[in-house]
């Protein structure tokens, strides 16, 4: 909690150094930009930091303002089929694949997002699970069976965890000082991850701020996944002879006659 | 207590999979099968990527065999001549499943060709092998003997045909022809299910060339333990897919499981032994079965084909 208390200090103090502006501007920062991987992680928590800053000339607002996070994971293609019938049995007949979609993707804000902004604009600005989906140069409007599987996607990945709305997850502290956590599950891929923060006030998006963190593998997680890739051979044979190895010994061990 | 997989990518439960291969051993260590049949789907289901369980779980049936093959060994329950034949066809059927396996994949139809293999090998052979071992009670509780359906001197045809070799060991005067055809079918089946085929091997030994249990799982063993090296050795040459800390578990689970069901076999007599296998394999058939004829809860599946795994 120090940290974080720091960290808000921080920023405050890069807030009344700022130069002059018109406008709000975001400022953000988080409490890590690296998650590491042991052989006990378990998953992970990251705290996003941030100030919505104002000057003496920016007009006075009658809404609040509202915080959206959008945390997007490494980028995979995605194959998503359908069973069905077929005679008595059920077989995957249709696909649909999504390229360059994310494999992890938490929608955080401070209130639920239909209260925050309009369909129309949650499209728009790709905000929510269900368009920041979508790799961001792919088509808006989505045909009646690829927006039934992106609603399968979307529902097998938020039931393993992997895709979260959270309608409470930004906290304001002060009016213009709010935090959100992130929760990153265990199962969460490894590589960059990135993070888009909008401020909006009555529904207008205002400002925008992006930064990343990325999980990676460490210590002897690292360096058993390196092995495999960059020494196959090796890692095999060590893998095999390790397995001949304990099967001996076991035989060895409970021998009785 | 957990413990993070460096390659599957995820921490699981250090007692779950103690205890699934622990099981999963007992049973291979009794009935002379390699387990992966039982163990690739249980991985699965707790959400290891297939690759990697199908890679991994190879290791773990390579090392829980060698247990089994030294323990046939000293007890001389082990046919070295027959084996080597089984082991060089099988490596004949296994490029050949390959080959099958990618073209599958080709066509996008992978996943129903080995569900629907696993329906049907499994319910046909479960299913015939429940049909004789309840007949052989039968008749051992009608005060009859269990006899063999051949009485000695007689030999099914395939058994006579040219080139035919003696296997002292295994009490057989047999071609080669049928021996080799099956090794080939099997590492056919093995390659495309990811499966070591113990649970064809056994029963086909057994039944068609009627060779003594005791030695059907000492050999069945030696050939699991032989093809079972070399598709780890595979895996880990061609996709990485091997996990060598869940390897590491499934084999200290897979061992100590493997020595008791050894144990138990010696206790178990061959009317029941093969009363339980049939029911085994049956049920494991029947499990698919079950997936493919009931409408599914969620008809969605999603898997990443790019990066990572």
């Amino acid at each position: 909690m120090s940290r974080a208390l720091a960290l808000v200090a921080m920023l405050v103090v890069t807030l009344c150094a700022a130069a002059p502006l018109r406008a709000e501007t975001l400022i953000a920062a988080m409490s890590s930009h690296q998650i590491q991987i042991t052989s006990n992680y378990t998953g992970s928590q990251l705290t996003v930091f941030g100030v919505v800053e104002r000057d003496g000339r920016t007009v006075a607002r009658g809404d609040p303002y509202d915080i959206v996070v959008t945390v997007r994971g490494p980028r995979r293609m995605l194959l998503v089929r359908e069973k069905e019938r077929l005679g008595p049995i059920w077989i995957n007949r249709t696909q649909r694949r999504f390229p360059d979609s994310s494999l992890f993707l938490t929608v955080a804000s401070n209130r639920p997002l239909s209260e925050i902004i309009s369909p129309e604009t949650a499209q728009r600005e790709r905000i929510g699970l269900e368009h920041a989906q979508r790799p961001r140069d792919a088509a808006l409007d989505l045909d009646v069976t690829t927006a039934r599987f992106q609603e399968g996607l979307i529902r097998i990945l938020a039931d393993k965890g992997l895709y979260t709305e959270e309608d409470r997850g930004v906290t304001f502290l002060s009016s213009t000082v709010f935090s959100a956590p992130i929760n990153v599950p265990a199962t969460a891929p490894t590589g960059p991850y990135e993070i888009d923060i909008v401020l909006y006030a009555g529904g207008v998006p205002l400002a925008r701020q992006t930064t990343h963190f990325e999980v990676v593998k460490s210590g002897m997680e690292q360096r058993l996944a390196a092995g495999a890739h960059d020494l196959p051979l090796v890692y095999g044979l060590v893998t095999v002879l390790m397995a001949l190895l304990l099967g001996w010994l076991a035989s060895v061990v409970f021998r009785r006659d | 207590m957990q413990i993070y997989l460096p390659i599957a990518e995820l921490p699981i439960s250090i007692l779950t999979v103690l205890g699934l291969s622990g099981a999963v051993g007992f049973i291979s260590g009794l009935f002379g099968v390699g387990g992966g049949f039982l163990l690739t789907p249980l991985l699965i289901f707790l959400d290891i990527p297939p690759a990697v369980a199908v890679a991994t779980v190879a290791a773990q049936v390579a090392g829980s065999s060698t247990t089994g093959v030294l323990t046939y060994w000293r007890r001389r329950a082990l046919d070295f001549k027959l084996g080597t034949i089984l082991v060089m066809g099988g490596i004949l059927g296994t490029l050949l499943g390959v080959l099958f396996f990618n073209s599958m994949r080709r066509l996008g139809q992978l996943e129903l060709v080995i569900t629907l293999s696993y329906v049907t090998l499994f319910t046909i052979i479960g299913g015939l092998m429940l049909y004789d071992a309840l007949r052989a009670m039968m008749r051992v509780r009608a005060g009859k003997p269990a006899r063999l359906r051949r009485r000695a001197g007689t030999h099914p045809w395939w058994m006579g045909l040219p080139w035919r070799m003696r296997f002292p060991h295994s009490q057989l005067y047999c071609s080669v022809i049928p021996i080799a055809s099956l090794a080939i079918v099997i590492g056919f089946i093995g390659a495309v299910l990811g499966v070591g085929g113990g649970f064809i091997l056994v029963p086909a030994l057994i039944y068609f060339f009627r060779i003594p249990t005791a030695i059907v799982v000492g050999t069945s063993l030696f050939q699991i333990l032989m093809t079972m090296t070399g598709a780890t050795l595979l895996h880990a040459l061609t996709n990485q897919s091997v996990d060598i800390v869940l390897a590491i578990l499934l084999l200290l689970g897979g061992v100590i499981g493997a020595q008791f069901g050894g144990r138990a076999a010696r206790n178990l007599n061959v009317e029941s032994f093969r009363l339980l296998l049939a029911l085994l394999i049956l049920s494991v058939g029947l499990r698919f079965a079950i997936e493919l004829f009931i409408p599914p809860s969620e008809p969605f599946s999603v898997v990443s084909t790019e990066g990572g795994r």
